[in-house]
């Protein structure tokens, strides 16, 4: 209503500035909180003082104009920062024509125009003349990698969604001609590799590399002219041109720095150090996400769990201390055990349920149903004064089974089980019925039909709703303490974590000493020390009473579940069992022992890591270097390995910058198919070139080849520029191995943890949940779970360290109500259920002779795989259970629902 | 001084949201401070997600 009769009109920058909102109005249906909000700098109430009409017609009276700004005082043992990324400024966008050609768009913009809920419905449309393009140019790293515009930087993203957009859209029109202007094609991320080719060869979208300089309009369309590193000049004609541009720092950086008192890096992103990557310069005060750097949504929700664990380990003696806990009335068992007494709710939703159904109608039938004493029609159900009435009117009434008709389960169901509990019902009595999104807004052409679907549904809850039963909700205690797998970067962190934030650690390793393949490493990216970074790290551990280490063993078997492991730990021929709550996979991976460029056929053909040991023991072996070519994406992006390593660029690239400073008369090359130093990485490409690297790119089918002569060596390549073949006789080639995954088979058939075709651990979802595993109490960090620096992997192992804390502190583990349960008898111990659960939660043990299936509840899931293939129908789910469902199914049909 | 086990978190986007939830989770009081209206920051305005084009919703 405010909206409707706000005379203020102002751009909606949710949908990126396309579209008018008015003064009051919600960003989004779904926004959190899902409350309007009146644009305070547009609103003529709150600027002159005129106009009353949103508080006027506001049938709640939600508005008040007598609010006013307040001042809050807060005390606080650590603050957490996470303003975000900011936006390239415009200055830099309008060189591509941006501002002045209606249909050069940012990506940010095209985003809005793919999606439903855009000012387009999703439809791609030019904002000229409001037709569908033909043809599309993506063009990538605008405001980034870019110092005209102080962004030297990659933002690391941009690649990505790039591809992202370019496959939506296609998937909306199938006939676009979609181009994407890359530098270098910097997809990656876990996984990102294999999607961009799918995405490649599904969509046919053109990839095409070089950097346009600008835009020009020509006859209403967009004229680009560009030049690939053949040297040959190009031009085409564009319908749309969607610049991709990147991630800057947040536009108050500098007023957070102020006001925290914390440092910034060159380019106003927070400073932070390679071994304590979400530590700022102050104590105290912590950072995650697009602030620490641009990066993408894993690697920020993967910080953002990092940084709690750091403030955990900060404040771990003052945990609880604050924490508010809610206390219930003890459940009225009588009451629930009595006939059925059924209260039910039909919700107005304001006009989203009540302008379509006829609301009171369907109340007033719900009245007829058996078992009913109770029948309203709540404005919107989900308000705190509802809220407050239904459980009064539950006490009032002696309700012992609740109907709420109103929108879904999914988002509002707790709710409704919070107020049962508050007076003393199990939450389990009440049952929802979605008349909302599945009637009334589905249906909004035929309200009379729709009120007829509704009284069904209501029909079908009230049925189900009279079989409910009260479900048990236990807990299970939780040993204290945590069995880290791997003594590298990634486990020694996440070990120290977790012993920091007052729990017990136990630290398997499987070789003699502490630090996997931080040994191997003398500089870090960021050309710290790495020798340092891994001596402080393991005296810390060794040095923590909280820790045990134990070296040269391995686990043999892990049983139990969340909160109750136990495994065998074999070292040697010696077995020892350790309890655990929890359990952390930090096994690491290794370089990839290359099978071509004739390795191993000469001391002068080595791997990146081999170079850094022979560094590290001096440089005498370069004083006759006088060419050194170092090839990429050895082993990696092909057929031995089809994943991205992620590091091999940044680290080629430093220990080149290395040897140009030990040997500055040296030439070295460096032969790659993209470049990806991501983000920050990005500067040390730059200074390598002005510093006279030698970069030469080759593509897949035309690799290098590496020619072991009598008197020496030589690597053939491919020189695009000349359209030749370059020989370059090399006095050392270095050839850049990726990660190859460890010999996880036997660990992930253990702990039932699933890996990736690549041989990864696989997370249990790449965006919300990137450590944790299928499993539950189960977390994953570090290279185990792929290729990524040794500052991902510390903030990684922070994370997996806070995820797996959390039970740890609770010390108990709520089990979920909806559970499956085994009727024994009818059981016959086939197994079928063992063998489909994917969580480890069923199985087969002996009861007397035979064997039978048992759930172990703390897994369980309560997806009822096992209930729908049991043969004898012996496993039933709770709140599910076959009589309810048939009792639904027949109050459908309109039998046995009594008032016929 | 004895620690508060109070957290303040600035920026209520997909990481703060995070950070939020879990230090919760561990046992202590946020104060979750955004200064748009709603939470959720640029994640809720896009449309999918790479690379499995998920709703970002």
């Amino acid at each position: 209503m405010c909206t409707m009769y706000c005379p203020r009109p102002v751009v909606d920058t949710y949908n990126e500035r396309l579209e008018i909102t008015r003064a009051p109005h919600i960003d989004y249906a779904q926004a959190i909180p899902s409350s309007y909000y009146i644009d305070a700098k547009a609103c003529l109430r709150v600027n002159f003082e005129t106009c009353n009409l949103c508080a006027q017609t506001c049938t709640a009276g939600a508005i008040d104009f007598s609010q006013k700004p307040k001042n809050l005082e807060l005390e606080v043992g650590a603050v957490v920062l996470t303003p975000g990324f900011g936006r390239v400024d415009e200055s830099v966008l309008e060189k591509f024509g941006y501002g002045r050609y209606p249909d050069v768009l940012t990506a940010f913009e095209f985003e809005r125009l793919t999606c439903a809920s855009g000012p387009t419905e999703g439809h791609i449309v030019r904002p000229s003349d409001n037709r569908p393009p033909k043809k599309i140019a993506f063009l990538q790293c605008i405001g980034s990698r870019d110092e005209t515009c102080g962004n030297g930087y990659c933002s690391s993203v941009c690649c990505m969604y790039a591809i992202k957009e370019a496959s939506v859209a296609k998937e909306h029109e199938p006939d676009l001609d979609v181009s994407i202007f890359f530098m270098d094609v910097r997809t990656m991320g876990k996984g990102f590799d294999d999607a961009r080719k799918r995405a490649q060869e599904k969509y046919g979208i053109n990839v095409i590399r070089a950097r346009v300089p600008r835009v020009d309009q020509v006859d209403g369309r967009l004229a680009l002219t560009w030049t690939t590193d053949d040297g040959e000049h190009h031009s085409g004609i564009f319908d749309m041109v969607v610049l991709s541009v990147g991630l800057e720092s947040p536009e108050d950086a500098e007023v957070i720095s102020k006001v925290a008192d914390i440092g910034l890096n060159r380019y106003n992103f927070c400073k932070t150090r390679v071994d304590s990557p979400l530590s700022t310069t102050r104590e105290g005060v912590y950072v995650a996400g697009a602030f620490q750097g641009p990066k993408d949504i894993p690697e920020s929700v993967t910080q953002a769990s990092g940084v709690a664990a750091i403030a955990s380990e900060l404040l771990a003696d003052a945990r609880s201390s604050q924490t508010v806990s809610i206390t219930y009335p003890e459940e009225n068992k009588a009451l629930e055990e009595q006939e059925p007494r059924i209260g039910i709710f039909v919700c107005h939703c304001g006009v989203n349920i009540a302008g379509v159904v006829d609301v009171k109608a369907v109340r007033d039938y719900a009245a007829s149903l058996p078992g009913v004493v109770l029948y309203e029609d709540p404005l919107y159900s989900c308000s705190q004064d509802a809220l407050k009435s239904i459980a009064e009117k539950i006490k009032e009434n002696n309700l012992n089974r609740v109907v709420i008709a109103a929108c879904s389960p999914r988002t509002h169901e707790p709710l409704f089980q919070e107020t049962l509990r508050s007076v003393g019902l199990n939450p389990a009595l009440v049952e929802m019925a979605n008349i909302r999104d599945q009637c009334a807004w589905v249906h909004a052409q035929e309200p009379e039909a729709a009120t007829e679907k509704a009284k069904d549904l209501v029909r079908m809850a009230a049925a189900k709703a009279r079989l409910l039963s009260p479900l048990e909700q236990p807990t299970v205690d939780v040993t204290p303490g945590a069995l880290v797998l791997g003594g590298g970067a990634a486990g020694m962190s996440a070990a120290l974590s977790i012993a920091d934030q007052g729990y017990n650690v136990t630290l398997i390793e499987k070789s003699r000493q502490l630090g996997g393949n931080l040994r191997r490493l003398t500089w870090t990216l960021d050309g710290e020390n790495a020798k340092e970074v891994l001596e402080d790290m393991i005296s810390r551990v060794e040095e923590h009473p909280g820790i045990e280490v134990i070296t040269n063993s391995s686990v043999e078997s892990i049983s139990g579940y969340v909160g109750n492991f136990t495994s065998t730990i074999a070292t040697g021929k010696k077995t020892r069992l350790v309890n655990h709550g929890v359990t952390v996979i930090a096994t690491g991976a290794r370089e990839y022992k290359p099978k071509s460029y004739a390795y191993g056929e000469s001391p002068r053909i080595i791997t990146q890591l081999e170079l850094e040991e022979k560094l590290s023991r001096g440089r005498g072996f370069l004083k006759n270097a006088r060419n050194i070519v170092m090839i990429q994406c050895v082993g990696s992006r092909g057929d031995d390995m089809s994943h991205c390593s992620r590091l091999c660029c940044t680290q080629a690239v430093k220990n080149a910058l290395k040897l140009k400073e030990l040997k500055p008369d040296a030439n070295i090359y460096i032969l790659y198919r993209d470049m990806r130093t991501y983000g920050f990485y990005e500067d040390a490409y730059r200074e390598a070139r002005k510093k006279g690297i030698i970069f030469l790119r080759y593509s897949p089918d035309e690799k290098p080849q590496v020619i072991k002569q009598a008197r020496g060596i030589k690597v053939r390549t491919r020189d695009r520029l000349l359209g030749d073949d370059l020989e370059i006789p090399a006095s050392l080639v270095v050839l850049s191995a990726g990660i190859e995954p460890g010999e996880n088979q036997e660990l992930s058939k253990i702990l039932k943890a699933p890996l990736t075709s690549e041989g990864f651990f696989l997370e249990a979802h790449a965006k919300l949940r990137p450590v944790e595993i299928a499993v539950d109490g189960v977390y994953l960090c570090g290279l185990a779970h792929g290729p990524k620096s040794l500052e991902e992997s510390v903030a990684q192992a922070k994370a997996a360290a806070a995820k797996a804390t959390i039970p740890l502190a609770k010390g108990k583990v709520a089990v979920a109500p909806i559970v499956s349960r085994v009727d024994q008898d009818a059981c016959i111990g086939c197994g079928i259920c063992e063998s489909l659960c994917p969580f480890n939660a069923i199985r087969l043990s002996k009861v007397g002779k035979r064997k039978k299936a048992q759930t172990i509840t703390a897994s369980c899931k309560g997806c009822g795989i096992c209930a729908s293939h049991c043969p004898t129908i012996a496993i039933s789910m709770g709140g599910f259970t076959d009589e309810a469902i048939m009792a639904q199914i027949h109050a459908f049909s309109g039998r046995e629902c009594g008032e016929e | 001084m004895s620690k508060s086990g109070a957290i303040m978190v600035l920026g209520g986007g997909v990481a703060g949201v995070q950070a939020a939830l879990d230090l919760a989770d561990l046992g202590y009081y946020v104060y979750l401070v955004e200064k748009k209206a709603s939470i959720g920051g640029v994640m809720a305005q896009l449309d999918k997600t790479f690379p499995t084009n998920d709703c970002s919703l």
